[in-house]
């Protein structure tokens, strides 16, 4: 049977070319492999190669030819006992694949609507003892390898070292050194090599020993952990911990103070999860461990020595993608996250000196972000202050206050003020360090500001 | 570097060698009429065909066991199909289509199969290389006896995450055999113009890995090599390296004009080094099987291609609702 050869798409946008030359010509046997003819995309010179056996037995359009559209046919081939005058009349050009049809946009699902309770993640009555937010860490991960063969830390100094912020302290002793991994300093090796591990069907905690340190591996964390369930059509899913200290130390300069809150929430296929409270540290890291997605976990230098109340439960897990209240106010919404946190708190307090009875929450997952939440508190107090540590474009106050204008603008009765980290490499003098930071003080002013004090 | 005569001397039974003949040529005609499709407009983006290196794979796989994992770059349909993944599901997922491996949402160079432990379709080159690693400590930490095959190639060995894997590797003594298919061209730059070192494999003895470099056009020298490696890692002493010196006919993608090296290149290798041409010739003159024989198995997979792109085309594309899901677990 004669089989038409068509004029290709020769690279991912050609619509159409020049049949530059001819290689064969009528009475030719071709071999599938052989180069038939010279195709000019808009881009290149390519050669074009034969797929079927056979003799040609007609050219269709002539060397020269410009503006062949993809899918004309180009010649015909016949087989052995067919000859060209046998041809048929080529039939018009294959449909090539379906346009991409005007389909309605399918919408993005509506979260569930999560409204935060101003109770604690507890039961009434529960016993609470005072713990670090270090102590609360190294709990959650001994628990979770307590209970789960699978799980294992892996990173720099976790040790023989104990850790080098000591949060895995004690855990080589108890778990062995087939558990608790010293790495190389190999941060995007140890972090692909993590990945295929959790695919493999393990449960890895990697620590960076600081986040800015993941930016070599941070290929890893989106490209390979994050997109890899969507890409295998659900086969792959990733349950794995990348955790570590984030933002600003102190007088550690640019390339070690940076927060990465905003970076990580913009991707899907991860969650992102930045802890205050030491109750919400062990709570949330032991969630995330337990998630079978990746997890970006967001801990700070100057939180782990910070001390707070933690209840006392087997098994006590803060669920991901809720926010808390931290104190309920009426006057006005402050909504912040990790260390960010003490700022609107100290605000809140110095506030409520002044008469300004303020509603601070504590978003603790940036991704999914509970959104219900605050709108509900901006519905009631109609002004609201983002505080963070980030960088000020592109910030996460940047989407809550985009956030806010779209689902309760009419309840607003100032402007959203974003505040965040001054838009500068972190500096390494003192003074200008402090400079760079948010501080409870703008707080105080951003607060007065949009309730026009 | 093994040669084509110490192949033909070892022991390989009539079956394997139909088998391996079945298995090539159903990599080649499958590549052969995804570069058609692709010529037609039905697969878009990049399309990066196998077409050349189909001993590579089809020799490791003859050494390979239930259980035993792999994962490559984006070049990676010869893999899926000898991994025993099925033909319509790979075409359609090169068609964006539901009834791909990844429901069209992964394409030619993004597609897995947990059921055959095929683990990607990587686009990112030398991201498989760690992940590949980490798949073998899953399987040490477990305590099996199961091994990984990392493949990559000549460019992505220049890769720095290739050398912190095999420092972790060669540390922890993962079960992990490192395959570099050497076909000569990292996209348009030949390693003689990326590297002042050829022998890909030896990077591996600063780490202490042991290797070897094997000619990767004679399958059975590629399957010889491969169940070393696999002895070696079986038995907890890995990670093993094999450079496999290959060629690949066309282009880098479907989009490469491959001026960088002559027509009379490619061509040399075709004619004289071409890996199903020689087990062809071992078949007839070894009088092992008739022309025959082969046509009967050229008409097999012929009827098989073409039914993948049948079905390829056939498949719908998926539901708008699929925008939405598989981003969590």
């Amino acid at each position: 049977m004669a089989t038409q050869i068509l004029m290709p798409a020769l690279s991912p946008t050609m619509e159409e070319g020049t049949l530059a030359k001819w290689l064969v010509k009528e009475g030719d046997e071709v071999k599938s492999g052989m180069i038939i003819a010279e195709i000019e995309t808009d881009k290149a010179t390519m050669e074009f190669e034969a797929v079927d056996e056979g003799t040609v037995g007609k050219i269709l359009i002539a060397e020269g030819t410009e503006g062949v559209k993809v899918n004309t046919p180009i010649a015909v081939l016949v087989e052995e006992g067919e000859s060209a005058e046998d041809v048929a009349a080529p039939a018009a050009p294959v449909a090539a694949a379906p346009a991409p049809a005007a389909a309605p946009v399918a919408a993005a699902p509506a979260p569930a609507a999560l409204v935060a309770p101003a109770k604690p993640d507890w039961p009434e009555g529960t016993a609470m003892k005072s713990m670090t937010v270090r102590e609360a860490l190294r709990e959650a991960m001994a628990e979770e390898m307590r209970a789960n063969e699978n799980v294992f830390l892996m990173g720099e100094e976790v040790g023989e070292y104990q850790g080098a912020y000591k949060i895995s302290q004690g855990l080589l002793d108890e778990f062995g050194a087939r558990r608790v991994i010293d790495t190389p300093i190999t941060e995007m090796g140890f972090a692909g090599l993590a990945v295929g591990a959790a695919w493999g069907g393990l449960n890895p905690i990697v620590e960076f020993m600081t986040f800015n340190f993941a930016m070599q591996a941070i290929d890893h964390i989106i490209n390979s952990a994050a997109k890899t369930n969507y890409m295998s059509g659900g086969q792959l899913p990733c349950p794995i911990v990348f955790r570590g200290p984030n933002g600003a130390a102190a007088r550690v300069a640019a390339q070690h103070s940076q927060d990465y809150a905003a970076w990580y929430s913009q991707i899907p296929g991860l969650k992102v999860v930045m802890p205050y409270t030491a109750a919400d540290a062990k709570g949330l890291l032991k969630a995330a461990i337990r998630d079978p997605n990746p997890v970006v976990f967001l801990e700070n230098e100057i939180l782990y020595g910070r001390t707070f109340d933690v209840p006392v439960l087997d098994d006590f897990i803060v669920p991901i993608g809720k926010a808390r209240i931290a104190r309920p106010g009426k006057d006005v919404t402050i909504v912040s996250f990790g260390i960010g946190m003490t700022y609107a708190l100290e605000a809140a307090e110095r506030l409520a000196k002044d008469g300004i009875d303020a509603e601070v929450i504590d978003l603790r997952t940036i991704r999914p972000m509970d959104t219900a939440t605050i709108i509900e508190s901006v519905k009631k107090t109609n002004r609201l202050v983002t505080v963070e540590e980030g960088f000020p474009q592109s910030s996460v106050g940047n989407f809550i206050s985009a956030t806010v204008m779209q689902q309760a603008f009419d309840w607003l009765d100032a402007p959203v003020i974003n505040l965040c980290g001054k838009d500068v490499p972190m500096p390494y003098a003192a003074n200008l360090e402090k400079l760079a930071l948010v501080t409870t003080d703008e707080v105080v002013a951003a607060v007065k500001q949009v309730t026009y004090r | 570097m093994a040669t084509r005569k110490s192949a033909e001397k070892s022991n390989v039974s009539r079956d394997e060698l139909l088998k391996y003949y079945r298995d090539m040529l159903l990599i080649r005609r499958f590549e052969e009429k995804a570069g058609q499709l692709y010529g037609m407009g039905m697969i878009g983006g990049f399309c990066h065909l196998y077409i050349g290196q189909e001993a590579v794979v089809v020799g490791l796989e003859a050494a390979a066991k239930e259980g035993d994992k792999r994962i490559t770059s984006y070049r990676d349909h010869g893999h899926m199909l000898v991994a025993g993944m099925d033909p319509k599901g790979v075409m359609a997922e090169l068609t964006g289509r539901i009834g791909g491996y990844s429901k069209g949402k992964g394409g030619s160079m993004h597609m897995f199969s947990r059921e055959k432990h095929f683990y990607g379709g990587h686009g990112i080159v030398g991201a498989q290389v760690p992940l590949g690693t980490g798949l073998g400590f899953a399987d040490k930490y477990k305590g099996n006896d199961n091994v990984t095959f990392v493949y990559f190639g000549d460019g992505a060995a220049n890769q720095g995450q290739v050398y912190e894997s095999y420092n972790m590797a060669e540390l922890w003594n993962l079960p992990v055999i490192y395959v570099i298919e050497n076909n000569q061209y990292a996209m348009g730059t030949s390693t003689k113009r990326a590297t002042k070192s050829p022998n890909l494999w030896e990077r591996g003895a600063a780490y202490g890995i042991k290797g070897e470099m094997v000619d990767g056009m004679d399958v059975m020298a590629v399957k010889a090599a491969a169940e070393k490696a696999v002895a070696v890692c079986r038995a907890g002493e890995g990670p093993y390296i094999l450079e496999m010196m290959t060629y690949r006919y066309r282009g880098h993608s479907m989009s490469d004009p491959a001026k960088y090296r002559t027509r009379e290149e490619v061509q040399k290798v075709r004619e004289t080094r071409d890996a199903i041409e020689h087990v062809r010739e071992l078949l007839i003159e070894g009088n092992l099987a008739s022309d025959d024989d082969l046509k009967a198995i050229d008409k097999e997979i012929k009827a098989i291609v073409n039914e993948a792109a049948d079905f390829s085309k056939e498949s719908p594309e998926p539901d708008v609702s699929e925008l939405w899901t598989d981003i969590y677990a």
